[in-house]
């Protein structure tokens, strides 16, 4: 069973956020999509100052068998990319939820966070998938 | 070892002396090289033993049976080489003029008539030299039908996503935006879905039919009147051609444009990257638009039209005309076949990948679309093996080389997990699927038993594991050698 941290939360595309103090979110990638991914070969992070709207691909993460668009889980600008992932896109299976961290955004819209999935709906939603 | 550590400096190989004795003054002191080119220096029995040994490490069609997904590989007739070899062929320069090159045009000709015919489209151009090709001017031709139509606002592309990978990166080539559409649990296109994102903006939809999820598009008459009422073009990806050929034409289906991969369906060979063909074919509103050379027939007589005779042309995709020797080998094919051979292919193809998939079922193996006929080629996945045996697709897959067979296209399409897309392909007997479907269950039973040893496979091949995240990261193909 994949690590599904509680205090985050999830999109139905798999991607985790984590709500920061600062008002920032977190961005990345859940264990469960990093480990039907396979050993990731390449990261394409978003530039700082791009907004997106949510549900629009933003960044791509390519595995050893596919390439796949990252999804903006709420609507908002790109405060920072997680660079390192670049050179060592083997951070996001190592650890997904905290070394491999995509990018930090500036939400636009709270209300599109709060309707994101808790770490047991996640859980729940991967498990109805996997049927 | 690489021809080049073979390499002795001043070696020569006999048989690749010149035949006439060369005039050196022939050639101006300017243009005669100063050093010699950095090629191996082999002698001819070390460069027959190198390559031989290099071909017996290989899967090939011509060695191994070879399911591999959405690739149609299917056995390349020697009679197709021979004839394509002919010295009138070989022989013939590409800037001959047409007067000369009237056995060459016919036949070019011919082949576009039979490509027409048989896929229901209006006009065909054989310039694009590959697939890719192919797409890229199937999708340039739409955005030139909209220009020439001054509609500028149609910035979307629609594409399934079952679709293969080139069908976005084509329209992003064409400097499209690509819309993904869902699909259903039994492997249509979602059509509300598609409903829901098509309009004003949308230049077009790129489908594969049979989709990659080895299903039939069945509301594909629906799907077609919805983009068209839009004012949209529907684009046929012909990938999966091989298992509707003679039988529906995707011109009925109401297409606008197909690219034609010759390599599959036609069965010219799968080159290391080429040389290939990929045809086009279109619907009346897309003729003037065709890349040219297009070959012309006036009385007896064959000629090349270019821009000049075409003159809304997206234009020419090669300085020459095509890939000339693999557009004869599917000129050939197809003139072996005929017509009723043509429906055989598709038959055959069809039958082959149904006996295989019932009997993979029987055998326990779970079917990605259970419901669904197969059509050339089917899907099965893995995802109880993986979870409860802890041997995934990859570990099946490289087992399989150890029972000398090639391993069918795995984790694609990317909708189905630890999937395995299988394609026998027409030209396979039944002992042999036979022997793939013994193998698996041979596997299976491996993997219950001694799953170490599957996760170790490949056991007897030349190589074990390769390390494909080295490999995808620090692709390095070129020999950089220090004696040279």
């Amino acid at each position: 069973m994949s690590n599904v941290p509680a205090e985050l939360h999830y999109a139905k595309s798999h991607e985790w956020v984590r709500k920061n103090d600062d008002g920032t979110l977190t961005i990345g990638i859940s264990d469960h999509a990093q480990a039907l991914l396979g050993d990731m070969v390449f990261v394409d992070v978003p530039e700082a100052g791009r907004s997106f709207e949510q549900a629009e691909d933003c960044a791509v993460v390519e595995s050893v068998k596919a390439a796949s668009d990252v999804y903006c889980p709420v609507s908002g600008e790109v405060v920072e990319a997680n660079e390192a992932l670049v050179d060592s896109p083997e951070m996001i299976n190592a650890d997904p939820y905290v070394d491999g961290w995509i990018f930090t955004l500036k939400p636009s819209n709270m209300s599109e966070f709060s309707e994101l999935m808790s770490a047991d709906e996640y859980a729940e939603y991967v498990a109805s998938e996997e049927e | 070892m690489l021809i080049f550590e073979h390499s002795k400096p001043d070696r020569v190989n006999g048989a690749q002396q010149a035949k006439q004795p060369v005039v050196k003054h022939a050639i101006a002191e300017q243009f005669r090289r100063k050093q010699k080119p950095l090629l191996p220096e082999v002698s001819e029995m070390q460069a027959v033993r190198h390559y031989t040994r290099l071909s017996q490490k290989n899967f090939s069609i011509d060695t191994h049976f070879y399911p591999l997904g959405s690739c149609t590989m299917k056995y390349n007739p020697r009679a197709c080489n021979t004839l394509a070899m002919l010295p009138g062929f070989l022989q013939r320069h590409p800037l001959s003029p047409d007067n000369l090159s009237q056995g060459f045009l016919s036949c070019m000709y011919d082949l576009q008539e039979i490509l027409k015919n048989i896929t229901g489209m209006k006009s065909v151009s054989l310039a694009p030299m590959a697939g890719a090709q192919g797409e890229f001017a199937g999708v340039a031709m739409i955005r030139a039908y909209h220009d020439a139509n001054g509609d500028d606002a149609r910035t979307e592309i629609l594409v399934p996503d079952a679709a293969h990978g080139t069908n976005p990166a084509t329209a992003t080539m064409c400097n499209y935006k690509v819309k993904e559409i869902p699909t259903n649990a039994d492997g249509d296109v979602d059509l509300d879905a598609l409903k829901k994102v098509v309009g004003p903006q949308t230049a077009g939809i790129m489908l594969t039919n049979p989709s990659t999820l080895g299903v039939f598009e069945r509301r594909i008459k629906e799907i077609s009147k919805i983009v068209h009422d839009a004012g949209g073009l529907l684009y046929y990806d012909g990938a999966n051609l091989n298992a509707i050929l003679g039988k529906v034409k995707p011109g009925d289906m109401g297409f606008d444009v197909i690219h034609m991969n010759l390599h599959k369906t036609f069965s010219t060979p799968h080159g290391g990257g080429g040389p290939g063909a990929g045809p086009v074919g279109v619907s009346e509103r897309l003729i003037p638009f065709l890349p040219v050379p297009i070959v012309a027939q006036e009385g007896d007589e064959y000629h090349l039209l270019w821009e000049k005779d075409w003159p809304q042309s997206m234009g020419r995709l090669s300085a020459f005309a095509g890939n000339a020797g693999i557009l004869l080998r599917a000129y050939i094919y197809a003139r072996l076949l005929g017509r009723e051979g043509m429906e055989r292919v598709s038959e055959y193809a069809t039958l082959n990948a149904n006996y295989m998939m019932v009997k993979l079922a029987e055998a326990g193996f779970e079917l990605a679309y259970p419901n669904r006929r197969a059509t050339h080629e089917f899907i099965v996945t893995l995802k109880k093996q993986a979870k409860n045996l802890g041997v995934n697709t990859m570990d099946f897959a490289k087992r399989l080389l150890d029972y000398g067979v090639h391993a069918p296209t795995t984790y694609f399409p990317l909708l189905v997990p630890e999937c395995l897309l299988i394609e026998p392909t027409e030209t396979e007997a039944k002992e042999v699927l036979d022997y793939f479907i013994e193998a698996m269950q041979k596997i299976q039973h491996e993997a219950e038993t001694s799953a170490e040893m599957v996760k170790l496979a490949p056991h007897t091949m030349p190589v074990r594991r390769l390390d494909d995240v080295k490999a995808a990261r620090e692709l390095d193909l070129t020999w950089k050698g220090s004696a040279l």
